[in-house]
C-alpha cells in the first residue's frame, strides 16, 4: 500500500497534511502545565517560555503563525524567546492557551507510535544539540537554531503517525521485523519519510532556510552544514545513549554521522565529556511527562 | 504637516475639574499633511470633538490608524460621525490580530454588535475600508507615507512613522521598553539581553530622526517598579528613547487616569530635572488636548 505523498506543496495530501496540523493537540503535560500557567496573572514568562520550548506542537505552532505572512517580519523567528520579544509575553500567553484548548494529544494511536518516546528524544536531541552548537569544532551555529531544530528535526514522524495511522503501523512494523531505519521503510511504504515531510510543512510555514534545510537533510546529507551535522549527531548520540529512542533502536556497527567531532565514538565520547546533565534532565521530564 | 491632540490619555477617559487643562479624553490624534489629507492616530474618545470639527467639510475621506485593538484606543469609533455619512470614506488600517486569526475589520465588528451598540458595522452609510498593515512596509496617503514598526505591548502594537515633504512624526502608542523574562543568574540571561539590544537598536533606527516623537510616557519611575509588564514607558524611558532616536521634539502622551492636571506638571518638572535633556538637542514637553503642532 503506497499513500504517496508528492514533495509538491499543491498536492492534495500536502493540504490535508497542513491542515491537519493547524488541528493537531499537543502534548499532554505542555498542555496542562500551558492551562496551570495561565490562571496565574503574574505566571513568570520564562516559566511560559520553557513549557513551550519542551512541546514540538506548541512550537511549531508558535513559529507557524509569527512566521506567516500577516507580520511579513524581515528576519524569520528562530526561537520561543525572539517570538516573545517580536509578539509580547501576553500575546505568545494567548496563542499557548489557545493551542491548548485544541485538546491533548493522545498517547495510545492506532499507529502504536510511541508519543512518549517520541517526545522525550526531541527534546534530549534539542538540548545536545545546542550543547554541540557551543562546540569549537562547529562554527558559527546559533545555539538557539540547534535547539529548535533538534526539538523539530522528527516533527514528521507524529504528524504521519497521526495522519497516516494504519500505513504508520505497517512502517513500524516492517523496520522492527526487517531492522531497516525507519525513513527507508516510510519511504517505501507511504511515498515519503519524516525528514521530508517535516522539511515540507517548515517550508510550507515559512521557517527559516536553515531549519527547513536541517530537518529535511538529517538522514540525506548530515554533514552538509553545521547546523544540520549538530542535529544529527545528537539525534544519533541519543539514539545510542536510549534516551527516549521508541522503536529506532541504535545498531552497533553505526558510524558517526560526522566526522567533525571525531570519526569514532570512543573519540567523539572523550571529546564531549560526560552527557550525563543532558540525559537525566530529559529522563527527569519523561518522567513527570507521563 | 500639521499634528492635533483630540486625546492624550491613557485606559479611560476622566472628565472633570482635576483634567480641565490636559483633557481627559482618551487617545486620538490628527495629522493634516500639506495636501490637506486626514490622517488620524488611533480611535479613542478624543476622536468624538474631531468628528464635530469635520462636519463644516463634509463628505471627508479619513484614514485612520490604529496602534492596536485595546479599547482606549478604538471605543471612539463607532461615534466617528463620517461613518453614519454617505459619500464620506473612512479606511481603518491596523495590525491582524494573530490570536483571533482576523483582520483590523475586528475593532469594528466587535464593537458594532447588538448587544452593545443599535447600529451594525453593515448598515454603515460611509464607504468602509479596512486594510492590514506590516511592520516596515510604507503605506501612502496622498502625500505622505504612514510606516508601522512593531513595539511591545500586551496585544500586538504597531508604532507608526509618518512623513510627508521631508518632515516626520512618530507615534508609539502604548509602548513598554523589552525587559528582560530572565534573572542575571539565568542561563538565558545574556542572550536575551543582547537581543533586546538589537531589538531596540532597531526600533530606533526606524524612528530614524523625528522632527515630533510622541510617546506613551504612562509612569513615573517609581510607579513603573510595581507595573513591569503592563506594557507602558514611563516620562524617563520615552526621554531615553528620543534620544537614542535622535529625536528633535518629544511629546509625552498617554497620561494616567488617576493623575490630576498640577500632579502630572508636577511629576513632568521632577523627571525633567532628573534626566535634564539638553534643549538644543531636545525639546521635551506634554501632550495636551487642542495643541496643534505645525512641522
Amino acid at each position: 500500500m503506497t499513500t504517496a505523498i508528492a514533495i509538491d506543496h499543491q498536492a492534495p495530501a500536502q493540504q490535508r497534511l497542513v491542515r491537519a496540523v493547524e488541528k493537531m493537540p499537543a502534548f499532554p503535560k505542555a498542555v496542562q502545565q500551558v492551562l496551570a500557567l495561565c490562571r496565574d496573572i503574574n505566571c513568570p514568562p520564562r516559566d511560559l517560555v520553557g513549557v513551550i520550548e519542551h512541546d514540538p506542537v506548541l512550537t511549531v505552532k508558535l513559529l507557524r503563525v509569527i512566521n506567516s505572512a500577516s507580520y511579513g517580519l524581515p528576519n524569520k523567528v528562530t526561537s520561543v524567546n525572539q517570538a516573545v520579544l517580536f509578539l509580547g509575553i501576553n500575546t505568545v500567553k494567548n496563542l499557548a492557551l489557545a493551542f491548548a484548548m485544541i485538546g491533548v494529544l493522545p498517547t495510545r494511536n492506532v499507529a502504536g507510535f510511541e508519543v512518549q518516546g517520541y517526545l522525550v528524544h526531541s527534546v534530549a536531541t534539542a538540548a545536545l544539540a545546542r550543547h554541540l552548537a557551543t562546540r569549537p569544532q562547529v562554527g558559527e551555529v546559533a545555539a538557539d537554531d540547534a535547539y529548535i531544530a533538534g526539538l523539530l528535526h522528527d516533527f514528521g514522524k507524529v504528524v504521519m503517525a497521526t495522519h497516516f495511522p494504519e500505513e504508520y503501523r505497517s512502517v513500524l512494523e516492517a523496520a522492527e521485523a526487517e531492522g531497516l531505519p525507519l525513513h527507508v521503510v516510510e519511504r517505501r511504504i507511504i511515498g515519503a519519510d519524516h525528514a521530508e515531510v517535516g522539511a515540507m510543512l517548515a517550508r510550507h510555514w515559512q521557517f527559516s532556510a536553515n531549519l527547513v534545510s536541517c530537518i529535511g537533510n538529517h538522514h540525506a546529507s548530515p554533514d552538509a552544514d553545521a547546523l544540520t551535522a549538530c542535529v544529527a549527531l545528537a539525534n544519533q548520540l541519543t539514539r545510542r545513549a536510549a534516551v527516549g529512542n521508541g522503536r529506532h533502536k541504535f545498531r552497533d556497527d553505526e558510524l558517526p554521522v560526522t566526522l567533525r567531532f571525531g570519526s569514532e565514538f570512543s573519540s567523539i565520547d572523550i571529546a564531549l565529556g560526560s552527557l550525563d546533565s543532558i540525559w537525566s534532565s530529559a529522563r527527569a521530564y519523561a518522567e513527570t511527562a507521563k | 504637516m500639521k499634528v492635533r491632540f483630540w486625546g492624550v490619555r491613557g485606559s479611560i477617559p476622566v472628565p472633570g475639574e482635576n483634567t480641565r487643562r490636559y483633557g481627559g479624553n482618551t487617545t486620538c490624534i490628527e495629522i493634516r499633511t500639506d495636501g490637506g489629507a486626514l490622517i488620524i492616530l488611533d480611535a479613542g474618545t478624543g476622536i468624538y470633538q474631531l468628528a464635530q470639527s469635520l462636519l463644516t467639510e463634509l463628505p471627508v475621506s479619513a484614514n485612520v490608524f490604529i496602534t492596536h485593538s485595546h479599547w482606549d484606543h478604538i471605543h471612539g469609533l463607532p461615534f466617528f460621525i463620517p461613518i453614519f455619512v454617505p459619500g464620506c470614506s473612512v479606511n481603518i488600517y491596523g495590525a491582524h490580530d494573530i490570536v483571533a486569526s482576523t483582520g483590523i475589520e475586528r475593532v469594528m465588528d466587535v464593537q458594532m454588535q447588538y448587544s452593545y451598540f443599535p447600529v451594525r458595522e453593515a448598515e454603515l452609510k460611509a464607504r468602509m475600508q479596512y486594510e492590514d498593515v506590516q511592520p516596515g512596509v510604507p503605506v501612502t496617503i496622498a502625500d505622505a507615507t504612514v510606516t508601522p514598526v512593531m513595539l511591545n505591548h500586551p496585544v500586538v502594537d504597531f508604532g507608526y512613522r509618518i512623513e510627508c515633504n521631508g518632515k516626520s512624526v512618530f507615534f508609539t502608542g502604548d509602548h513598554e521598553p523589552h525587559q528582560n523574562i530572565y534573572r542575571p543568574e539565568d542561563e538565558g540571561f545574556d542572550a536575551y539581553r543582547q537581543m533586546i539590544e538589537a531589538r531596540t537598536a532597531d526600533i530606533n533606527r526606524a524612528i530614524g530622526n523625528v522632527d515630533l516623537l510622541i510617546a506613551d510616557s504612562s509612569y513615573t519611575v517609581k510607579e513603573y517598579e510595581t507595573r513591569v509588564g503592563w506594557g507602558h514607558g514611563t516620562l524617563d524611558s520615552s526621554v531615553q528613547m528620543a534620544l537614542a532616536s535622535g529625536a528633535k521634539r518629544l511629546a509625552c502622551t498617554h497620561h494616567e487616569p488617576t493623575r490630576s492636571d498640577d500632579e502630572l506638571e508636577k511629576v513632568f518638572s521632577e523627571m525633567l530635572a532628573r534626566a535634564r535633556p539638553d534643549p538644543n538637542d531636545l525639546e521635551v514637553f506634554l501632550a495636551r488636548e487642542g495643541l496643534e503642532i505645525t512641522l
